[in-house]
């Protein structure tokens, strides 16, 4: 996800959504709350420090029927979990 | 009408009635040094025979197999790291699955930290290591040391293929049997194992190392002159022997305890799914330990459901990192790749009754919804 060279500065998802800071399951109601604003087949981030949220947005993923993509790293290194909204 | 229940006994087991009698009248009579040759030391040591063949009896390996530890934790340490001396010669790579006890990962990192290495074996969704995936070539190493796999998982209850991990490397297993002994038969293929009394009802700061006859073994720490070499410390006779006691009367009624248990987990499964919108049941469903259960509920805060059902009369564990010392989530659920927030252990007494388990399912759901409707989603 993201491999695009020198593109890391611009995101290829629709929706970033700042979770830093939060903690489990915020970063994950976040995302149950706010992935519909993005179209079908577009991408959302998941941006947290949270290091439960490595495992939980997967699991979110296949809990609900979207694609989970790749975890991807923001500019400031902070991990980037990458969905997919299919439905 | 509310039943409490504490449904945490995989955390420990509350102390069996024939533990408790056996350690009373042992605290009087097995205060002395077994190693002596007077009257007292000759009772000591009396005592301390009789709960090494109890406990080698239930666990079906041999009297001097038995060695009795300060705890399972010690146990465990003693297991691994004396395989792995024993093998020093050989290779110096532990491979110990992904979901193991926290005290054989620590093991392992002690291992590592003075210069031996640590590979993790993947389990797959519902926590089983993946036997067919041990060659050499496929994990990536040149020799093997030690393989360390668990009877069967501490927070999930998946029971792992012991026996065939053992036929499948060329290395020998160390079995962590602490969740496993006294619940289920233990599978055999292993050189060393772990055992913990006070998982099964004995009292806490009594464990048993077992080492198979012909198993290559070398201790790994200063050691000491009792009488079993593989030990140190004084020995705790009385401790020893409630907890033989206890073992002894958990296995003859295990063929009444453990069908009640299966069936009365497989009740909180199939309710819990049934009753809980968004909520994962996880571990093998049937293969399983028989008295304890896992699931985690999407969006909810893991600490406010402990504490909820604390309130309500529930004592139960959770795997979610803010229940946590670490504030890291569990390992286990971690490594199956399932949801760790929102996580609740459910582990049976011996004694549970089944109104204690249907007070907690009615419960729940009122638990569950109360806490989500906090979060506007």
């Amino acid at each position: 996800m993201n491999a695009d060279a020198g593109r890391a500065a611009e995101p290829a998802w629709a929706l970033e959504l700042d979770c830093r800071g939060m903690r489990c399951p915020a970063p994950i109601i976040e995302l149950a709350r706010r992935y519909t604003e993005v179209g079908i087949g577009e991408l959302v981030a998941v941006v947290a420090t949270d290091v439960a949220a490595r495992v939980d947005v997967p699991a979110w993923c296949r809990m609900r029927g979207q694609e989970y993509v790749d975890e991807a790293v923001t500019t400031d290194c902070t991990p980037a979990y990458v969905v997919r909204r299919v439905s | 009408m509310t039943t409490p229940a504490y449904l945490d006994a995989a955390s420990s087991e509350p102390l069996h009635p024939a533990a408790r009698e056996t350690l009373l009248a042992a605290l009087e009579h097995g205060y002395a040094d077994p190693r002596r040759l007077h009257g007292p030391a000759r009772n000591a040591r009396l005592m301390l025979d009789n709960a090494r063949e109890v406990v080698a009896s239930c666990l079906g390996v041999r009297p001097d197999e038995v060695t009795f530890t300060p705890s399972g934790t010690h146990a465990v340490h003693l297991g691994v790291l004396g395989l792995l001396a024993g093998r020093a010669r050989v290779s110096p790579v532990l491979a110990r699955g992904a979901v193991e006890h926290s005290s054989v990962v620590h093991a392992g990192d002690w291992h590592a930290a003075r210069g031996g290495s640590v590979i993790e074996l993947p389990v797959d969704r519902e926590g089983h290591v993946v036997a067919s995936a041990l060659s050499m070539e496929s994990l990536g190493v040149e020799s093997l040391g030690v393989v360390a796999v668990q009877a069967a998982n501490h927070e999930v209850g998946t029971v792992q293929p012991v026996a065939e991990i053992a036929d499948a490397v060329d290395a020998p297993l160390f079995m962590d049997a602490c969740a496993a002994a006294g619940r289920i038969d233990l599978p055999t293929g292993w050189a060393t194992a772990a055992v913990s009394a006070h998982k099964w009802g004995g009292p806490a700061g009594v464990g048993a190392l077992l080492v198979r006859k012909g198993a290559r073994w070398r201790n790994p720490f200063p050691g000491d002159d009792r009488i079993d070499e593989r030990s140190l410390g004084f020995e705790n006779v009385p401790g020893a022997l409630a907890s033989a006691a206890a073992l002894q009367a958990v296995t003859e009624a295990r063929a009444e305890i453990a069908p009640r248990q299966h069936a009365l987990v497989e009740e909180i499964r199939t309710r819990v799914a049934a009753t809980v919108p968004d909520v994962e049941v996880v571990g093998d469903p049937d293969s399983r330990l028989p008295h304890l259960v896992t699931f985690s509920c999407l969006y909810v805060d893991g600490e406010a459901l402990v504490t909820e059902l604390d309130r309500r009369g529930f004592g139960v564990a959770s795997g979610s990192a803010c229940t946590a010392s670490t504030l890291q989530p569990s390992h286990v659920l971690a490594a199956m790749g399932v949801l760790t927030h929102g996580n609740v252990r459910v582990s049976l007494t011996l004694d549970a009754t089944a109104d204690q388990v249907d007070s907690f399912l009615t419960q729940l759901p009122d638990v569950v919804r109360a806490i989500r409707a906090q979060v506007d989603l």
